[in-house]
Formats: structure tokens, sequence, C-alpha cells
């Protein structure tokens, strides 16, 4: 193979003689390392990727690592407040720092369907490359497969990402304790409902944007300010009720929360209302639940709250002893009601 | 939100209390009718908030709880057929039939599409030529003329490939049936906002007249709520029996005529299944004849397709009132939101289905 150099290819889309993506482009032969030299490495080349090893060696620090792996599958592949590449690398820095680490290195594998126009990957490419910045992580290995037509619905992406954790620091779902605080860093259902409002079919428009975002800065702050969080998850499917149902499980604690604690923001209300759709339950992409201790729980919210991501972070409900695994909604009226894990998918009402 | 935040400000919901628990001098039980107002009195907790002596019950207005089981059989039935498109509401897609629900049917092959409108499914006609595009129509006089204008949009766009597989359903035969059933003990009704906002409130009288039962109509928010319950009351403690408009910002007497013409032009109104109780004279519409080439029930000839229901699932005593969900036997043990043995179990609308969501602490 030549020398590579990626200093030589700029943004606009690379010159080559095929518009879209051909299955020789997954062969492994000639257009295959086309595709990794003109599309792929001008944006995430770094010292270990551009190697072209079969995998790639880093340095590590001793310690423990964080190690998570997601697909993503979003159609469409662009929605109002981000795309599919976005998505990829920000979803797995999120389950990387949800364990407080910090994370350093990801992996992406892309399934590629026959056809897809090169403008398309070109432009998710950007788009991961400017998230792994933002983030401040460096993508080291990667692989790419076309498969025939019908076989995939455009472009699947598999990131997997590590991290080191800090000393110190011991999060997990089974931690929460009687009395813990739980703060939510900002507005809820945010994602899923820029992604159903942007499907085909539905003939209203929105200007409802996803919340697309890596939260390991915030994540920083929040350990800088008390390293002592018990719990820590972004409530991505599901929404955060399906979140607080896990914790509510893991630890054996009911959890009660503030109906009107819970920040929805008015044009997603407004879709869920039309659509008949609980924000509870509701996909979000750049939002954290943590459960802290009381005593620090002013202090870890000030941190949040200082950070762009955690401007609108509040305390939303308190872990109890009564109701083990269950969520309890305080609602605005003053009754209560179960907050339950959702079934399947939520499916519209029809009236 | 506005027209919205106004009917959920706790200040003014809290003093609708105060006036009910003010008034209220002995035990009363009301009936909501529609599975929208049953999910807002769960979802907000209002039945722990009104005094002991009101008792809420559950009616049967729920669309997707009283649609036949057959009905789910001849829909999958239909989708399973391969030039078929089958469009449905979300919620209609996990309703269990005798051994598949439309779900079921689409995991297994069938093109089974989620529409927001019957027009989309129109739309689907429309771009696929050569496929048959069936919509599930399914609901009470809120969705018939939804239904109803997208068959006549179909018609006049000469689309041959466009059918609807209508369940519809009446409430005032059903408000009758309820009373006249020996059983009967509910004493006043909320009657369903949406629905009268299409059909008004004038064939609501005779009922109000004949049986003496105070009739308010009522929107969905728990403020409306609490002001629909407030006006029931008033009514029972002073011995009147009228109907009277809570939902005066979306509904009139006469409602929507245009609506109910189409809905007329349409549908004729006939005998009906309702599932879990039975049949109820004069309580649903049906294709007018001059229509058969949009019925999909003569297009594909699933007419003679029947079952039976499971006999441990009581969600017919549940439908009219006469136990509470936590009263069935199967209740969250054989039947849950994953494995419904009735339709009440399935809906968000479902009584079922909202006391396991909401009400099992």
């Amino acid at each position: 193979m030549t020398t590579l150099n990626p200093e030589n290819f700029s943004c606009p889309l690379p010159l080559t003689e095929y518009e879209t993506i051909q299955l020789a482009h997954g062969s492994g032969g000639r257009l295959s390392a086309e595709l990794v030299s003109r599309f792929f490495l001008p944006r995430f080349g770094n010292e270990t990727l551009n190697r072209l090893e079969d995998q790639a060696v880093v340095d590590f620090s001793q310690g423990r690592l964080a190690l998570t792996t997601d697909s993503f599958v979003v159609d469409p592949l662009f929605f109002p407040g981000g795309d599919i590449g976005d998505l990829a690398i920000n979803g797995t820095v999120n389950d990387v720092c949800m364990s407080g680490a910090a994370p350093l290195y990801l992996a992406a594998a892309f399934i590629i369907e026959e056809g897809l126009p090169m403008a398309t990957l070109h432009r998710v490419l950007l788009s991961m490359e400017k998230a792994a910045k933002a983030a401040g992580v460096q993508i080291v290995t990667g692989d790419t497969k076309v498969v025939n037509r019908g076989c995939c619905d455009k472009l699947f992406i598999t990131t997997t990402g590590v991290g080191r954790v800090p000393q110190g620091v011991n999060i997990s779902a089974a931690n929460l304790k009687c009395g813990d605080k739980v703060i939510l860093s900002g507005s809820i259902a945010d994602h899923g409902m820029a992604i159903l409002t942007s499907r085909e079919g539905l003939s209203f428009e929105s200007r409802v944007q996803s919340d697309t975002a890596s939260l390991n800065g915030l994540v920083e702050k929040m350990l800088n300010a008390s390293p002592s969080i018990h719990a820590m998850r972004d409530p991505t499917r599901g929404g955060l009720a399906t979140t607080l149902n896990e914790f509510a499980a893991s630890s054996r604690v009911g959890i009660v929360l503030e109906e009107s604690a819970i920040p929805v923001r008015p044009a997603v209300r407004g879709a869920c209302e039309v659509l008949g759709i609980d924000p509870m339950y509701v996909a979000n992409e750049g939002k954290l639940v943590a459960v802290v201790p009381a005593e620090v729980a002013d202090k870890v919210l000030a941190a949040m709250r200082s950070h762009p991501l955690g401007r609108e972070a509040a305390v939303i409900g308190e872990v109890v002893g009564d109701n083990q695994g269950l969520v309890v909604m305080r609602t605005a009226l003053g009754a209560q009601r179960i907050v339950d894990m959702p079934v399947g998918e939520q499916l519209p009402r029809i009236c | 939100m506005k027209f919205v935040d106004e009917y959920r400000d706790p200040a003014l919901a809290r003093r609708l209390l105060d006036q009910i628990r003010q008034i209220v001098t002995r035990p009363w039980v009301i009936m909501e009718i529609c599975g929208g107002h049953t999910h807002a009195i769960m979802k907000n907790g209002l039945d722990q908030l009104l005094p002991v002596q009101v008792e809420l019950v559950h009616g049967p207005g729920c669309p997707v709880c009283v649609t036949p089981v057959e009905i789910i059989d001849r829909a999958v039935a239909i989708a399973a057929r391969p030039e078929v498109i089958f469009a449905s509401f979300g919620d209609m897609l996990r309703v269990p039939g005798s051994s598949s629900s439309l779900f079921m049917a689409k995991s297994a092959g069938a093109d089974v599409r989620m529409v927001y409108s019957p027009l989309e499914a129109v739309t689907l006609a429309r771009q696929n030529p050569d496929r048959e595009v069936v919509f599930l129509a399914v609901g009470f006089e809120t969705t018939a003329p939804g239904n109803a204008m997208a068959l006549l949009q179909a018609k006049r766009e000469g689309l041959t490939n466009f059918s609807l597989l209508a369940s519809h359903v009446l409430v005032p035969p059903a408000i009758r049936a309820l009373l006249s059933s020996p059983g009967n003990r509910v004493q006043g009704y909320l009657a369903p906002g949406h629905v009268c906002t299409v059909m008004g409130w004038r064939e609501y009288e005779p009922l109000a007249e004949e049986f003496r039962v105070p009739i308010v109509v009522t929107g969905f928010e728990p403020v409306d709520i609490l002001a629909g319950l407030l006006m029931v009351l008033r009514q029972l403690e002073a011995g009147r029996h009228e109907v009277e408009n809570q939902y005066g910002r979306s509904v009139s007497r006469e409602g929507n005529q245009a609506a109910q013409r189409i809905v007329d032009e349409v549908f004729a109104v006939s005998d009906k299944v309702w599932r879990g109780i039975g049949v109820l004279p004069a309580s649903g519409l049906v294709i007018r004849n001059q229509f058969a080439l949009y019925d999909a029930e003569r297009k594909f000839g699933v007419k003679t397709i029947s079952v039976q229901e499971s006999g441990l699932c009581r969600s017919g005593d549940v439908l009219q009132g006469l136990i509470k969900p936590e009263s069935c036997p199967a209740f969250g043990r054989e039947c849950t939101p994953e494995h419904p043995l009735g339709a009440t179990m399935v809906s968000g609308e479902g009584a079922c289905a909202a006391y396991f969501k909401y009400h099992r602490i």
C-alpha cells in the first residue's frame, strides 16, 4: 500500500470515480483501500489509526478500564439537531463516562448498504470528526463492510469506547441509598421527539431539536465537585422512566419524583400531547440522571449548572425505603402514580 | 403551553376539589364513559383526591378495548395477503387477536404500517397503485368523520385499491344499555368531550330525561374533569338530571354538522358486537352498500372469521363498571400488559392497563 498523508486531503467531498458505494468498496481490495484513504483517514486520522494495523495498540496507565459498545441504526440518518455520526460518537462517549471514566479511545465499525451516496457517507464522517474533537477522543481503529442493497438500511455504525475510571470513584445502579437525591441534567424527550417528528408521514412541522451531545465534560465537573456520586446513567432508549426503574430494581429501593420538577420543553410537550406520548419514556442523547448523597447534592448541582450542558439541572426526586423497586411520581395536584417500565415501544393513541 | 397549562393549574384544581368536598353530602357513583378520561384520572391521581363518597366507575369508551377480537383476526388475515399494505393507528397494532396481533403479523412478513391519519393511508394507495391498501377504521364518533373522509377522498380520486376494515361504535346506545342493565349502580355520567365535539350533546338529552341521570360533557385535562364532576355532583345533590356542557371551548349542542353529514353519507347505523359486552342494538356504523367496493370485509371475504374469548378475562364486567380491574382474578397474574388476555389491558386507555400502570402502590 502506498504511504498515506491525510494532510493532502481537504474537507470537500473527496474525488472518486463513484458517486455511490459499490459492493467492491467492502471487498478488501483497491476500492476498499481507496475508501479508507480518501474518506476515513482524512476525517479521523491520528498516529494510531494511520498505521492501519489490524488492531490499535495504545498506551494505558494503571487503574480500572471502562469499556462499552453500542450500535446506531437511526432512521432518518439526518434529523434536526444531529445525525447518525455525532450520535455514534456521543452515545458511546456517554456510556463510557457514566461510570465516571474519562473516555480515551473509540473504535468504529461501519455497515454500509450498497448504493449509499458517497456524499452521504462523507457528511456523516465530517459530523463524527467534529463530535470526536468536541469530546476529546480519538478513533483508533475501525472496520467497513458493504452489504447488498436491502440487507441493511443505508448505514449502520457500531462504536466501541474505552476510558479510565479515576481512583475513588464507584458508580453503579446498585449503589442507591435511602435519602439520596436524584438530579437530572436538563429537559427530557428532545431526541426521541426530534426523530419521531422528522420521520416520513408525520405531517406537522416541529422545531424539536435532538439534544445529542457528549457529556464527559459535565461528568468531569460533577466528579470534581464530589467523587461520591452513587449512580449515573444517560436515559436513552426507554427514557427517564426506564433508567429510574433500573436504578430502583438494582438497588432495591423506591424512588419518589416530583412531576413539576422535571423539565420538558414547550415544543416537545406539544408534540407529545399531539401524538399521545409520555415524555418520561422518550429517548434522550445528551442528558444524564445522577443519584447523589443528600449532603453533596447542592455542590454537585451547582457544578452541573456551571456547565453549558447542565444549565437546567434540577433535583427531581429522592430515594426512599418504601415501595422497593418502584418509581412513584407525585403529581402536580399532590396525588401519586406509579411510573412503570414501558412494555414495548410507545404507541400513539387513537384519541 | 397555551390551552393546556390553564387546565392543569394545581391551584385551580385544589379550589374545585374544595368545592366538591363542600357540596357532597352522601355517596355517589359516577361513570366516565371515555377511556381518555380514565387515563387522565389515573395519570393525575384524581381518584385519590376526591372525597371517599365519590366513586368513579370506568366506562366502555376505549375504542381499542371494545373492538371485537374477530376484527383483529380479520385484520391479521387481510394483512397476511402479499398484495396488501395494512395501515393502522399505533395502539391497534399490539391488540391480541385469538392467535396473533398485527405486530406479530408484521414480524412474520406482513406489510403493516403505522399511520397517524386515515388520509395517510389514502396517500399510500395513491403511491402504490399495484398494492391493496387497507386501513383499520376503528373508534367512536370521533374518528368516524376522518375515516369517512378518507373513503370519499379515495373514491373522488378513483383509487380502487383502497378500502376500510371498519369497526365503529357509538356512545349513546352504550349508555342506554348500561343504564338499562339490572345491575346498574351509576347515578351520573361524564360524557366524552371529543365525541360530543363531533356529535353535539342533543342525543344525550333523551337519556338524561328517561333515566333521570345528570350527564355533563367534559374535557380531558384535570381541571376539566374536576369541573365536570362538580357539575354532576351539584345536579345529584339538587336532584336535577340535565345535560350540561363543561367543555364549552370545543363542544356545541349541535356539534360539527359537516362532519356528521360525511359520516351519514358513508356509514349506516347497525347492531354491533362490543368486545366483552356482546351485541348492542343500533350501536355501530357499517359501510353503506353503495361503497361496498371500499369495504375490506367484503373485498377480501373475511366476514366468516369468528372466535371465542378467554374464559378467565372479565374485561366485559370491567367495561360495564360491574367490577374494578383489581377484582378480576387474572389481573396482574395471567393478564399483564406484556401478556394481555383482554383488550382493556392493551390500550393505555383501557381501565386494566391504567390500573396496572399507575395504581399498584
